[in-house]
C-alpha cells in the first residue's frame, strides 16, 4: 500500500482557493485551481502566476570547502559560482546518467541546493555518503515560485533587494517583512522568482503575492510552460539512463571540469563528448490538431523507427502540440521531418528548435 | 427532465427510440479540465459494451472514453471536434459524442439514473 502522501505548508491554502489535488512524488499537490491550466498557463506569460514547489528538495552544504566538495558529484563550476549567484548543474551517477537536475547557490556561508521532489531522497543519501555532516536538508521549508512579466512589479514594493537582482541571482531578505532566500530563477522562461520561507510564513507571504495580483497556478501549467520553455523534466527528459552529451546539456559541463574531469561519472561523458552522441535530445512541432505524449514512437518520414517522444502538450501559447524526445543524431538536425505513432494514426511532424517560446529572463 | 442513464466510466447515455446519444458527463469533462482535442469512432463502427472508442485530451493528458453499449455508431459530433471546449460547457447538450444503434436497447434501463450517479460519484471524493 502507498505510503499517506505528504501535504506542503500551503495545503490549507490551495484547499481554500479551491485546487484540485492530486498525488506527485509523494505530496498532494496542486494540478489546477478553477480558472484552468490553459488560464493559468496564460495568466504566466501575460502576467503573474504564483506556483507552490514546497514538495522539492531544499538543503544546504556548509564549511569552507563546499564548493570543492560538491565538486565531486556535479559537472558544473561550482568553485567559480560567486556570492549571490545562482547555477544549474547535474548531480550524475558513475556510468554518467543524469541522477538528478538542480539548483546551487553561493549563499557566502554556505550553498544552498533545491533538488527534484521525487529524487530529494536518492539525492541527499548521495550528497551525504559523498560529502558528510556538511550536507543537510533545509527542514520545515516551503518554495514559492512567482513567475512572469509582471513578477518583478509585484516583487519590488515587498522585497526591492530581490527585484534588484540579475538573472540567477540570489539574495537573503525581507520580503513584506518575512525573512526569504530569493532566486532570480523559475521553470517557465519568463522572469521571475523562487522564494525559500520558513514553513510558518508561508501562507502570509504566498496571500500577500496573491493579493498583489499574482494568479495561483498549478502542477499542469508548471509542466505545460516549461516544456515550451524547452526545459527539461528530471525522470521524463532526463533519467538516471541519459548522458548529459546526448540531453544537449553539454554546456552544464564547465570548461575547467573538462580539463579536469574529476567528477563522478566524467568517464562516460568525456567519452560520449569525444564519440559524439548516438541520440539527441530534440523538440518538435506537431503538424496536427493530436498531441503526442512521453512515449510515443517517433518515424523518419521513409517510416524507419528512429526515437521516442519523452515529453509532449498542446502548446496554449502557440496552438499547436510541441514535443520533446531523442532521436538517432542522423535524423536530429532542425527542419527533419517527422512521424508520431498516435494510437494507430501516423501523425506528421519536425524537428525545430527550442525553447518553443522565446525566454523572457532579466538581463 | 430528459432520462439520462449514467456508466461508472463518467459516460450518459440517451435513448430516443432506437438510437441512443453518448456523452461525458458533467464530472468527467471537470475532473478533466479543459480539453484540447476530441477524437471520435468512424461512422458504422461495431462497438462492444466497455470498448475504448473515443479520446479526448486536455493539456495535461488523454483519456479513453467508452462504448457505454454494444452496437453501431450511426452518427459522431463534429462539432466538438472542431470546439472541444463544448464539451467543458455543455456536457449534456451540445458536447454531445457520438450516436449508436444499440444491440440490445434493454442494457439502457439497467444503468445508473441521475439519482444512482450522483451517489457514485460522491463515493469517489
Amino acid at each position: 500500500m502507498d505510503a499517506p502522501l505528504l501535504e506542503t505548508p500551503l495545503a490549507a491554502l490551495h484547499r481554500k482557493l479551491g485546487a484540485r489535488m492530486v498525488p506527485f512524488a509523494g505530496y498532494s499537490m496542486p494540478v489546477q485551481y478553477p480558472a484552468g491550466i490553459i488560464a493559468e498557463h496564460k495568466a504566466c506569460r501575460e502576467g503573474a502566476a504564483l506556483f507552490d514547489v514546497s514538495h522539492m528538495g531544499q538543503g544546504t552544504i556548509t564549511g569552507t570547502d563546499a564548493a570543492a566538495k560538491l565538486e565531486r558529484l556535479v559537472p558544473g563550476d561550482i568553485l567559480g559560482l560567486k556570492p549571490g549567484r545562482q547555477r544549474y548543474t547535474l548531480l550524475l551517477t558513475d556510468d554518467g546518467g543524469i541522477l538528478d537536475d538542480l539548483m546551487v547557490a553561493n549563499m557566502a556561508d554556505r550553498l544552498t541546493l533545491v533538488v527534484n521532489a521525487a529524487n530529494k531522497g536518492v539525492d541527499f543519501a548521495r550528497l551525504r555518503s559523498a560529502l558528510g555532516e556538511a550536507v543537510a536538508e533545509w527542514p520545515d521549508r516551503a518554495l514559492l515560485a512567482l513567475q512572469g512579466p509582471k513578477a518583478a512589479a509585484i516583487m519590488a514594493p515587498l522585497c526591492p533587494e530581490a527585484a534588484a537582482l540579475p538573472f540567477m541571482g540570489a539574495v537573503e531578505a525581507a520580503c513584506g517583512g518575512i525573512r526569504t532566500l530569493i532566486t532570480r530563477s523559475g521553470y517557465t522562461g519568463e522572469d521571475g522568482f523562487e522564494i525559500s520561507v520558513a514553513a510558518a510564513d508561508a501562507t502570509p507571504l504566498a496571500e500577500s503575492l496573491l493579493d498583489a495580483g499574482a494568479v495561483p497556478a498549478g502542477l499542469g501549467a508548471r509542466d505545460s510552460l516549461r516544456l515550451e520553455a524547452g526545459l527539461c523534466l528530471h525522470g521524463n527528459d532526463i533519467t538516471a539512463d541519459t548522458n548529459p552529451i546526448e540531453a544537449g546539456l553539454t554546456w552544464t559541463i564547465a570548461k575547467r571540469r573538462r580539463a579536469e574531469w574529476n567528477f563522478v561519472g566524467a568517464g562516460a561523458v568525456r567519452a560520449m563528448l569525444e564519440s559524439g552522441p548516438p541520440r539527441l535530445r530534440v523538440g518538435f512541432r506537431v503538424n496536427d490538431k493530436a498531441p503526442v505524449r512521453a512515449g510515443c514512437p517517433i518515424l523518419a518520414a521513409d517510416g524507419t523507427p528512429v526515437g521516442t517522444v519523452t515529453s509532449g502538450v498542446p502548446s496554449p501559447t502557440l496552438g499547436h502540440p510541441i514535443a520533446m524526445g531523442y532521436v538517432q543524431t542522423p535524423y536530429a538536425a532542425n527542419g527533419t521531418p517527422v512521424e508520431f505513432a498516435v494510437r494507430g494514426r501516423m501523425v506528421p511532424g519536425a524537428i525545430v528548435p527550442m525553447p518553443f517560446v522565446p525566454h523572457r529572463y532579466v538581463r | 427532465m430528459p432520462d439520462l442513464r449514467f456508466t461508472k466510466d463518467h459516460e450518459w447515455v440517451l435513448l430516443d427510440g432506437d438510437v441512443a446519444t453518448v456523452g461525458i458527463t458533467d464530472h468527467a469533462q471537470s475532473a478533466l479540465g479543459d480539453l484540447v482535442f476530441v477524437e471520435l469512432p468512424e461512422v458504422g463502427r461495431e462497438v462492444e459494451a466497455g470498448e475504448a472508442c473515443a479520446v479526448v485530451e486536455s493539456v495535461k493528458a488523454a483519456s479513453d472514453v467508452y462504448a457505454p453499449l454494444a452496437g453501431k455508431v450511426v452518427e459522431v459530433n463534429q462539432a466538438i471536434i472542431d470546439n472541444p471546449s463544448l464539451v467543458n460547457g455543455d456536457p449534456t447538450g451540445e458536447g454531445w459524442f457520438f450516436r449508436i444503434e444499440p444491440a440490445d436497447v434493454s442494457a439502457v434501463a439497467e444503468m445508473m439514473d441521475q439519482e444512482a450517479y450522483a451517489a457514485f460519484v460522491e463515493t469517489l471524493s
